[in-house]
């Protein structure tokens, strides 16, 4: 095993990644959350994001610009996924698989090959892993506006038909709202923000990869799920929204740390894969084996034995 | 004024399953109508119901809201003329959201909702008086889930949803089904409240038949999926429930199968 200083000497970059990747996580938290949309167009619309930033800064466009067109570019890929389904009727998640396919192509056709680096000693980048205590501000602070942005965006009448549609999409019709439109630019949102992150990881990583997003999805809704329970368990009901969205952020972190601990006890790197599934798969299923657990048949069948006299 | 002109709908058509749920309904409303229905299992009551709301398009016929041909306009768009409180109390608010979002979701029906506030500290204020009118300790509890609820409190609520902002029309659709007799009739006389309060034009499907006598100014009976009797004012007031079962088997020739009905 490695020294334990090796391990502290890793943390850092972990919350700086952990701060980029919760910008996705919010994203995530949008359709996820809010909507009850499981959209995998994120998987397609984070590299996107990160091939255009990267492309547009190698052209000579400043950086903030380039974030901009990021989390446009993430914009029309939430807009392909949601005209696919509402008005084709394509279902959900295939609708974002779709999607998601569709941008593998697209974002080779953006950068012209699989992988396009970018040098952060040329270019004016925002975020670097060459400087990671400069990235986390910046992260913190990326978080920080968008938390406060959404805070006050779902507080809006056009925020409320949102969460409407996604609670309870009849009640929604009823009271006049179009719960297609809603849809429409929730999945718009959240894949600008999954834009706006891939802009950000490319930098950081000093690369825009065409594979940069697989698995996006899953990390994104670890860090959802992550944060959900922590947040519960530190501020339980006065968990507002604007903390669930930071904890979303605080949860992706606490994902890259786990990430970085089971790497140096001896993960090898290809299988951090493996177990994101596997630690998703267990928060999926903890909810679901308590309330099963509450109400069994095995217990029941225990507390209705005869006792034989 | 609703007006309803030859209304027809088929489900299914051409499979095993069809069936035709509307066949020819007509009728005028005038302003202050309340309209109770009644009708067997699979009469068309709930579905003439849902026709006016636009829940999917009907095959011909048209639909008249004051005037407006609202037969091509979907759902969202013509909830601006209608108030809805349905059968399962689940299905008229939002779990998830406060009390006073609901009550402020309501309040904006019909209109463009863009980026002003969602719910303003004025309307705060008006929503606690009203809830407090309601009787139901829910003016302390409005920032509450609706969740949280029983089907009473959350059918109470919908109830005020739907007349928050006048509808031309409120569409009862057995709002009171899914509850306990005691909370039922507490419901029913909150909705006897605001309609004749606000002078609403109401429909209302029930399957009592006593309440269908008891409520509102006219009395129709359907049966597949046709308005088969129609009776208002002095005449309807004088309905028993004998009444009411003599005439079913007079029009349709054959006994009212809805159990339900014939029970309460």
């Amino acid at each position: 095993m490695k020294p334990i200083s090796a391990l502290f000497a890793a943390l850092p970059g972990s919350v700086a990644q952990g701060l980029i990747w919760g910008i996705l996580a919010i994203g995530v938290y949008i359709t996820y959350k809010i909507l009850d949309f499981a959209d995998l167009t994120v998987d397609g619309s984070v590299g996107t994001g990160g091939a255009v930033a990267v492309v547009l800064i190698l052209h000579g466009c400043p950086v903030p610009l380039a974030l901009v067109a990021a989390f446009f570019a993430g914009c029309i890929a939430g807009l392909i996924t949601g005209t696919l389904h509402t008005m084709l009727g394509i279902p959900g998640i295939l609708a974002g698989i779709l999607t998601q396919l569709a941008l593998y192509s697209l974002n080779l056709d953006i950068m012209g090959q699989a992988n396009t680096s970018i040098n952060v000693d040329k270019y004016p980048l925002i975020v670097s892993l060459r400087f990671i205590p400069s990235s986390i501000i910046k992260g913190a602070l990326f978080v920080a506006a968008i938390t406060a942005i959404l805070y006050w965006f779902f507080g809006t009448e056009q925020g409320f038909t949102i969460r409407a549609t996604g609670c309870n999409s009849n009640m929604a019709r009823a009271q006049g709202i179009s719960t297609d439109k809603a849809t429409v630019i929730a999945l718009i949102l959240s894949n600008g923000l999954v834009g706006l992150a891939g802009g950000l990881l490319a930098q950081y990583q000093g690369n825009a990869d065409v594979n940069m997003g697989r698995g996006a999805i899953v990390i994104g809704l670890a860090a959802v799920i992550i944060g959900e329970v922590i947040g519960d368990l530190i501020l339980g009901k006065h968990l507002n929204f604007s903390g669930k969205l930071l904890f979303t952020a605080v949860g992706a972190i606490i994902y890259f740390v786990v990430i970085q601990i089971v790497l140096w006890l001896g993960l090898s790197t290809q299988n951090t894969k493996l177990f994101s599934a596997i630690v998703v798969s267990v928060f999926l299923a903890i909810p679901y084996l308590r309330g099963k657990s509450k109400n069994s048949f095995k217990r029941a069948a225990k507390r209705g034995e005869i006792k034989d006299a | 004024m609703l007006e309803l002109n030859d209304i027809r709908k088929t489900f299914n058509l051409g499979t095993i399953n069809e069936k035709r749920a509307l066949n020819g309904v007509s009728i005028k409303l005038e302003d202050g109508d309340f309209v109770t229905i009644i009708g067997g299992n699979g009469a068309g009551k709930s579905t003439m119901l849902n026709a006016i709301a636009g829940v999917w398009p009907v095959d011909s016929g048209s639909i008249t809201i004051n005037g407006v041909n609202v037969t091509g306009l979907p759902e969202y768009k013509r909830a601006r003329y209608l108030g809805r409180v349905f059968q399962d109390p689940m299905t008229g608010t939002a779990a998830t959201m406060e009390i006073q979002e609901n009550l402020a979701l309501a309040k904006r029906r019909g209109n463009k909702r863009m980026l002003s506030w969602g719910i303003t500290k004025k309307e705060k204020e008006e929503y606690h008086e009203l809830l407090k009118s309601l009787d139901l300790g829910l003016e302390d509890r409005m920032t509450s889930k609706v969740g949280l609820l029983s089907g009473g409190q959350r059918q109470a609520l919908t109830l005020l949803m739907a007349t928050l902002k006048k509808p031309e029309v409120l569409l009862l659709d057995e709002h009171t089904a899914a509850l306990d007799p005691k909370t039922a009739a507490k419901v029913l006389e909150l909705s006897d409240k605001i309609i004749s309060e606000e002078k609403l034009t109401a429909m209302m499907v029930t399957h009592n038949m006593n309440d269908a006598i008891i409520h509102g100014n006219r009395l129709i009976m359907m049966n597949d999926g046709k308005i088969i009797y129609d009776v208002r004012g002095e005449e309807k007031k004088k309905l028993t429930v004998p009444d009411l079962l003599n005439k079913f088997e007079e029009v349709s020739g054959g006994k009212l199968d809805n159990d339900r009905m014939l029970l309460s």
